[in-house]
C-alpha cells in the first residue's frame, strides 16, 4: 500500500524524489489542483474522501497514509 | 424528498448560440504563467472558452437560439404556453428578461413568461418546472432558455475561477408525447453552504457602493471587487466529490437503470477531472460521458444542453436514445434527470 501511494503521489506531483515524511504543502508542485488529485486518487483507491477539514490536520505524506490505514481498520 | 416522476412529456429540441469570440486558455491572462495555465488546462479539460463583446447578453444568446430552435422546427409561435428564463447574469434587476423575451420571439401575450435564477443545477431546475407545466390540460409546449455571460462576472485576475468559465444560450422545447416516455428528476440543495459560490456585493444585502467595487488583494495572490464572483475551489470539489455520485447512484437505483441501460451521460460541464472520477466510480463507461468543455468551457445552466447540441447532433439524429444528466453547483443545489430522447431535433450550432 505504502508503494502504491508513493508511486501515485509521485505522479501527482511529477517528481519522483518525494519521500513520505515530506510536508506536502511545502513542496514546490503541490498546489490546488494537486489537492483534488489527490483526494481523487484516495476515493478510487480506498473508497474514502477525506473531509477537508481533517485534511488540512494533515501535515507528511505519512500523515495521510496514517489516516487511510486508520479508515480501513474502522471499517473493518 | 424531492424525487419527480412523468411521463408522456419529453424534450422534442435543442438549439445552442455561443458568441464567435474564442478565448484560448494558453494566453488568455498574465496571472497564469505558461505552466500554470497548462496545468489547468490538462486537470480541468478547459481549453477554450466563448466571450460576448460588451453589448451582448445573457437574453441576446438566447433569443437567437430560440429563434433558430422556432424557426427550424417550424413551430407556430402562437402555440408556445410557457417561457421559462434561467440565468444569474440577466439584462436588468427588474424586469425578468424572459418577459421581454416573451415579446421579442413574438409569443403571444396568453405565454406565461419568468425568470429562474440558478446556475449549473438550472438545466435541472428548469425542465423540473418545463414538465410540471406540461403536465397541465392546456400547456403543450414549453421553452426553457438557459443563459450566462460569465464573462462578465469573473475577473482575470482570480486564480481560482479565471480560466474556467464562458458564454452561451439555449432553447429546448419541451411538449406533450404520446410516447410514454418515463422521465425521472431528482432535485436538492443545502443552502448551509451558500458562500462557497457567490457574488457578495451588488445585491440588496450588500448594495452598490465604491467599498463593494473596490478591487483587493486575496490571501491566494488573487484581485478581485466583492462585486466579482468568487468561488472556493475545494469546498465545491468536497461538494461534488460526495453529494453528485451520491444523487446519481441513487437515482439510478431507483429507476433500476444500469450503466448499459444509458447511451449517453452529459454532465454539467464543469471539470472533466471529477467527473471522470465519479463516472469511474459509478461505472459509466468513458465513451458515453460526452465533453464539450474544451470548447466552451463551463457555461453554468448552459453547459448541459449545450453540450448535446455540440457533441450529439449527429448521435440523436432520428434515433432513441437514453440520457442521463446530472447539473450541480451554486447553491449549493443539484439534480439528476434521465430521459429518452425520441428524434428529438438538434439545431446547428448558431454563432453570433
Amino acid at each position: 500500500m505504502e508503494k502504491e501511494f508513493m508511486d501515485n503521489m509521485m505522479e501527482i506531483l511529477e517528481n519522483d524524489e518525494i519521500t513520505l515524511d515530506d510536508e506536502f504543502r511545502n513542496l514546490e508542485e503541490w498546489d490546488s489542483l494537486s489537492y483534488l488529485s489527490t483526494i481523487a486518487m484516495i476515493d478510487d483507491e480506498h473508497e474514502l474522501v477525506i473531509p477537508r477539514e481533517d485534511f488540512s490536520n494533515l501535515k507528511t505524506l505519512r500523515d495521510i497514509l496514517k489516516y487511510i490505514k486508520k479508515d480501513k481498520e474502522k471499517n473493518k | 424528498m424531492a424525487y419527480l416522476h412523468w411521463n408522456n412529456i419529453e424534450i422534442a429540441g435543442i438549439a445552442a448560440a455561443v458568441p464567435t469570440m474564442e478565448i484560448d486558455n494558453r494566453n488568455y491572462s498574465d496571472f497564469f504563467t505558461e505552466k500554470e495555465a497548462a496545468r489547468v488546462i490538462k486537470t480541468t479539460g478547459i481549453a477554450k472558452r466563448r466571450f460576448v463583446d460588451e453589448n451582448t447578453t445573457s437574453a441576446d444568446l438566447c433569443y437567437a437560439a430560440a429563434d433558430k430552435l422556432l424557426s427550424d422546427m417550424s413551430i407556430d409561435r402562437n402555440t408556445i404556453d410557457a417561457l421559462i428564463f434561467t440565468s444569474l447574469t440577466p439584462d436588468y434587476r427588474t424586469p425578468a428578461s424572459g418577459i421581454i423575451l416573451q415579446n421579442r420571439l413574438g409569443l403571444p401575450k396568453t405565454t406565461l413568461a419568468f425568470d429562474l435564477t440558478l446556475g449549473c443545477s438550472g438545466y435541472m431546475y428548469g425542465l423540473s418546472l418545463a414538465f410540471n407545466l406540461c403536465s397541465q390540460p392546456h400547456i403543450n409546449n414549453v421553452l426553457l432558455l438557459n443563459g450566462e455571460t460569465k464573462s462578465k462576472t469573473y475577473p482575470k485576475t482570480d486564480k481560482s475561477v479565471a480560466l474556467l468559465f464562458g458564454d452561451g444560450g439555449t432553447a429546448s422545447l419541451i411538449r406533450k408525447t404520446e410516447r410514454s416516455n418515463p422521465t425521472f428528476l431528482s432535485l436538492n440543495s443545502n443552502g448551509d453552504k451558500w458562500e462557497v459560490i457567490q457574488i457578495p456585493g451588488g445585491g440588496y444585502r450588500n448594495p452598490t457602493s465604491p467599498e463593494t467595487l473596490k478591487l483587493r488583494k486575496r490571501e491566494d495572490g488573487s484581485i478581485r471587487s466583492n462585486e466579482h464572483g468568487m468561488m472556493d475551489g475545494a469546498a465545491v470539489f468536497d461538494f461534488t466529490i460526495t453529494a453528485v455520485p451520491k444523487d446519481i447512484r441513487e437515482t439510478m437505483e431507483k429507476t433500476c437503470t444500469s450503466p448499459e441501460d444509458i447511451d449517453y451521460a452529459v454532465f454539467h460541464q464543469a471539470n472533466k477531472f471529477i467527473t471522470d472520477h465519479f463516472s469511474k466510480k459509478l461505472k459509466i463507461p468513458r465513451e458515453k460521458v460526452i465533453y464539450s468543455l474544451q470548447k466552451f468551457g463551463n457555461t453554468a445552466s448552459v453547459s448541459i444542453p449545450l453540450t448535446i447540441v455540440s457533441e450529439l447532433q449527429e448521435e440523436l439524429k432520428d434515433t432513441t436514445k437514453r440520457l442521463l444528466m446530472s447539473g450541480f453547483g451554486v447553491g449549493l443545489s443539484w439534480g439528476t434527470m434521465i430521459t429518452i430522447l425520441d428524434k428529438c431535433h438538434i439545431c446547428d450550432l448558431v454563432e453570433i
